[in-house]
């Protein structure tokens, strides 16, 4: 059988920003994919999520400036719950300087407010591809 | 196997993501999954299953978390199967029952999986009753299985399970409405959710007096409870009445039996689908079924009359022992 995409989405921390997360999570499902909300929630929370729901990605949605403290606690307990292949992506208002920063702390990809849907879409479709094999 | 042993082994041992891994082989669907299912078979049947069903925007999703709340402070441990409707055009789902989850013990032995009523293969009430046992084999207690009531075979589930809890609202329409929904025959304990709002206690009363005709010749006589689940009022009263129901169960065996009649069910729609399955593969194959095809289409014939001639044709080929007995 088929086998869906399960991807996590939450609002990073206290983040009351919706809008972003909200239009992703619909084109995500658009596109095929298990969308699994689960609102403002922290790093332990969003993995805790990631874990029980057997996810292939976390989607992660910041626009309050707390990307560079909470986005690589994330990869971290990921790393320790040993889903070290669960891919980490993160959206909303990030500086670009900081984007190597969080690539380098093990987020799969930053998109900022201009990116277009379709490569968000490929974008996930590519990284999982890719850990399933 | 063995990984799928090991995993097994993990998970009974209280390990989250193995017991995640284990549901998500079962409901892809996995080659594993009979296996799986066999191997844990002797310790299921321990966990009390609850089932929670009503129209959308009831309230389900907050009152399972204030349920769940309750369930811990006794010290159960808790899985939870909620089900949220997929796309029929992409297949995706948003799955946003989660959401509303608030459990903060980080001690609290929970296990939360959201379902998308789109991906099942065979039925959604098989797959749920299957992950539903990974959890009981699992170590869960209490297995609370959350659907939205529209559907047969959303309907189907929760009529799968021990205690089932219909959810409505003040603004849930007339008892008319509600028994459309075949609601009215599945529940053991109604819930009358959001009733700090106006007209709680008018839908209360109604189906209260669509219960009372032929009650005194019930053994149970379905409860009517009042909730306001986000402002956690009237939790403690409902959680008594499950308390109550499952007590009402255990007595003269009614729960073995009730449990022994949905397993019939089960076993015969999964005969069903065997047969119909390995039938299909059989007539898919005879040439006479696109010439019958082209009998109906030039309104020769009708597809009943034709579907009975191929099956009797095939019977009494079984019959005199032709090829297709071998």
């Amino acid at each position: 059988m088929e086998r869906k995409i399960r991807v996590v989405m939450a609002k990073l921390g206290l983040d009351i920003h919706w809008r972003g997360v909200y239009l992703v999570s619909q084109f995500l499902k658009d596109a095929g994919m298990e969308v699994i909300y689960i609102g403002n929630t922290f790093p332990e929370q969003i993995v805790e999520a990631a874990v029980e729901e057997d996810a292939d990605v976390v989607g992660l949605s910041t626009l309050s400036g707390n990307h560079l403290t909470l986005g690589p606690r994330v990869v971290e307990l990921l790393k320790e719950n040993g889903m070290d292949k669960v891919k980490v992506f993160m959206g909303g208002v990030i500086p670009p300087n900081h984007i190597p920063l969080l690539k380098e702390k093990g987020i799969h990809e930053v998109y900022g407010p201009d990116t277009a849907m379709e490569v968000i879409v490929t974008g996930i479709q590519n990284a999982v591809a890719f850990t399933q094999t | 196997m063995e990984e799928i042993d090991k995993l097994i082994g993990a998970a009974r041992a209280g390990h989250k993501f193995s017991t995640a891994r284990l549901i998500s082989l079962v409901e892809r669907g996995d080659s594993s999954a009979p296996y799986i299912l066999e191997k844990i078979a002797p310790h299921t049947g321990r966990a009390y299953t609850i089932g929670i069903t009503g129209p959308p925007g009831a309230g389900k999703s907050t009152l399972v978390d204030r349920l769940v709340h309750l369930f811990c402070r006794n010290r159960f441990s808790v899985g939870i199967i909620a089900v949220d409707p997929a796309s029929p055009f992409s297949g995706g789902a948003l799955l946003g029952d989660r959401v509303r989850m608030n459990i903060k013990d980080r001690n609290s032995n929970v296990f939360f999986r959201s379902m998308s009523a789109g991906r099942v293969l065979g039925g959604l009430s098989r797959t749920t009753r299957d992950a539903a046992r990974i959890l009981d084999a699992a170590g869960k207690q209490i297995i609370i299985i959350e659907t939205v009531g529209v559907g047969q075979s959303e309907l189907d589930i929760a009529q799968a399970t021990d205690t089932v809890l219909v959810v409505l609202m003040p603004e849930s329409g007339d008892t008319i409405q509600i028994m459309k929904a075949g609601l009215m025959e599945i529940a053991d304990i109604f819930v009358i959710n959001k009733a700090d709002r106006p007209g709680a206690e008018t839908i209360s009363q109604s189906i209260e007096g669509m219960l009372a005709p032929g009650a005194a010749a019930r053994q149970w006589v379905p409860p009517v409870y009042q909730t306001a689940a986000s402002l956690n009022r009237g939790m403690d009263e409902l959680y008594e009445g499950i308390r109550r129901h499952r007590e009402f169960l255990q007595d003269q065996s009614r729960l073995e039996q009730r449990r022994k009649t949905q397993l019939k069910t089960e076993m015969q729609r999964r005969i069903e689908e065997a047969f119909s399955e390995l039938l299909w593969q059989e007539f898919s194959r005879n040439e006479d079924l696109e010439r019958l095809v082209e009998d109906i289409w030039r309104q020769k014939t009708d597809p009943r009359a034709a579907a009975r001639r191929l099956v009797s044709a095939w019977l009494q080929n079984k019959k005199l022992g032709g090829p297709g007995n071998s």
